[in-house]
């Protein structure tokens, strides 16, 4: 049976300090906190998506912004029609978050499961290429796509409804985010520590080894690769939502290396690291970005520190070492 | 020698070329159930090419593989895992951060069946659990089940190799030089382990240990320059003027 561990102990103040912060800025009338804080879980949820890939199978995507991107243009595609009546495919648009959400899923699923069919019979550096170059591709197709936006992006005039909640009310969309988050979380922690999980994992370390027990990893990190495009694509479309806007920008490579970032910062591979890792990035930002505009210049200075000194991230430096009893 | 029933394994004719280099030169042998076959050669022989073309890691370029009267020259090597081809490495090849229990559940979810199980928490899997302990327990290595391979001893992981192999209960097992870096005493027992493991599949072996060779094999086959150059019992191979020039030397 697994023990409670410091890093269970660690997880568990990381998760209520994320939903205890935004209702206290909540009473105190600290909007900007709240929405800063539902940017926080967004970006954590995406990591915990390319955490699925990178951190249990070593698939280090650099490509994972289409996923983020398609999302995102998914709910703002969706949204459009909804608004203006247009149908889409024969089909109307939808305003509903749970309808956009599956939609979402589902569209970055089906390119990671195209991407992947083509990009897992790579590894190491042209693994890396290549799930940059269809990223690139995507990039540049959407914005040369003008019926959508283009270079401009695409805006959501009204945010879309989730039943039962306001979403124009800030805490609210923040609750929604959490919940999600933390789906997202029970997702990735169940998946790690099942069989699929334990072939992923092996497949990391040793992928000759596992095929000779009559495990084909091409197999096992694919539906992995898919299953974390899902989730980034999930984390798109609420930051979408968020934002009120679809943006190309949220498809460049930048993306692809801050969600990079995200991990190794917070902790490869560990639950809670996309999450402390998010909280750290935009933690940084907000703070010495108000100090200098030089902020990502110190920001390269601490990933150099987390890579040189810290292989396990901010989680690493807490709670110690991974253990596989 | 006539054979009283097909052989587990059959390699016809087997060819494979590097370049100009033929590592493996026209290789028929074959595995009977319940022998140990030995394979000794000295270094850059192409034991390890063979090996590697029996287990599917690479394809011969011409000749047949036969297993246990199928024919799998085709099949890759996880096709080739899956239908009991059971094999341990010549250097140690294990899932480095996993405890050694979990090396040997990883072998037995593998066997049971696919690995697309998304919930069910191997932690809490009593079969896959009880199933490694008591493999571990055969081999030895129950006191060290939690340990992670990494940090497990030289000879450990060679015991835990073959646990592995083990747990994925093989029609036959290929075993590449399991006595490779073992003290005398760890030799010993695993010779007698070995005795023992072949009553339940035969086990064709690539040695370099001539005592452990001498000691178990039923039957062996002298590897030289990709071609084999004596096979036969071990009196037969001992008495081989032509081995005794080519490998063991004329103190054999």
């Amino acid at each position: 049976m697994p023990d409670f561990t410091k890093e269970h102990a660690l997880n568990a103040v990381i998760a209520l300090g994320l939903l205890v912060v935004p209702l206290w800025a909540y009473f105190a009338g600290e909007i900007f906190t709240i929405t800063l804080f539902t940017r926080i879980t967004i970006l954590a949820l995406a990591g915990v998506g390319l955490n699925i890939a990178l951190g249990l199978g070593g698939m280090v995507s650099f490509g994972h912004a289409v996923y983020f991107g398609a999302g995102g243009y998914a709910a703002g595609i969706l949204a459009q029609h909804a608004f203006n009546g247009a149908p889409l495919l024969g089909l109307s648009g939808s305003n509903q978050m749970l309808v956009i959400w599956l939609v979402a899923m589902a569209v970055s699923g089906l390119l990671a499961a195209v991407i992947g069919a083509f990009s897992l019979r790579t590894s190491g550096i042209f693994f890396i290429m290549i799930t940059l170059a269809f990223a690139q591709m995507f990039y540049y197709f959407a914005i040369s796509w003008p019926a959508y936006g283009g270079e401009d992006g695409l805006p959501i005039y009204v945010r879309n409804q989730f039943p039962g909640l306001n979403t124009m009310r800030p805490l609210e969309l923040f609750l929604i985010c959490w919940g999600v988050l933390m789906a997202g979380l029970a997702l990735f922690a169940t998946l790690r520590a099942s069989r699929f999980g334990a072939a992923l994992m092996a497949i990391r370390q040793n992928p000759d080894r596992v095929a000779s027990l009559g495990i084909n990893p091409f197999g096992i990190k694919l539906a992995a690769f898919v299953i974390s495009g899902m989730v980034t694509g999930l984390a798109g479309a609420l930051m979408a939502d968020l934002s009120r806007f679809a943006s190309p920008a949220g498809m460049a490579w930048t993306m692809s290396g801050e969600l990079i970032v995200i991990i190794i910062l917070g902790g490869t591979g560990r639950l809670f690291g996309p999450v402390v890792g998010a909280a750290f990035l935009v933690g940084f930002e907000v703070f010495f970005g108000g100090l200098t505009e030089h902020w990502k210049l110190w920001l390269g200075v601490v990933l150099l520190a987390a890579v040189l000194f810290g292989r396990g991230g901010i989680v690493g430096l807490i709670a110690g070492r991974e253990r596989f009893g | 020698m006539a054979d009283r029933e097909t052989p587990v394994l059959e390699l016809n004719n087997l060819r494979k070329s590097f370049g100009a280099l033929k590592a493996t030169d026209d290789v028929s042998l074959t595995l009977r159930a319940g022998e140990v076959h030995a394979l000794i050669g000295p270094n850059g022989a192409g034991k390890s090419t063979l090996m590697a073309q029996i287990s599917g890691r690479t394809l011969p370029d011409a000749g047949r593989i036969r297993f246990q009267g199928r024919e799998i020259t085709r099949l890759n090597e996880v096709r080739r895992a899956q239908l009991g081809l059971g094999r341990s490495f010549q250097i140690s090849s294990l899932i480095p951060e996993y405890s050694a229990r979990r090396n040997v559940m990883l072998a037995l979810q593998a066997r049971q069946s696919h690995s697309f199980r998304f919930f069910k928490p191997t932690l809490w899997d009593r079969v896959l659990i009880e199933g490694a302990d008591d493999i571990l327990e055969r081999v030895g290595l129950r006191g060290r089940a939690s340990v992670p391979s990494a940090e497990l001893s030289h000879g450990e992981r060679r015991l835990l190799e073959i646990a592995v192999a083990l747990a994925l209960e093989p029609k036959c097992f290929l075993l590449d030089e399991p006595m490779a870096g073992m003290g005398a005493e760890g030799a010993g027992q695993l010779v007698s382990f070995l005795r023992e493991l072949k009553t339940q599949a035969p086990i064709l072996l690539v040695e370099h240990d001539m005592d452990a060779v001498f000691a178990l094999a039923d039957r062996l086959s002298v590897l030289v320059y990709g071609r084999i150059i004596a096979s036969g019992s071990v009196e037969e191979i001992r008495n081989d003027p032509q081995v005794r020039e080519a490998y063991l030397g004329d103190s054999a």
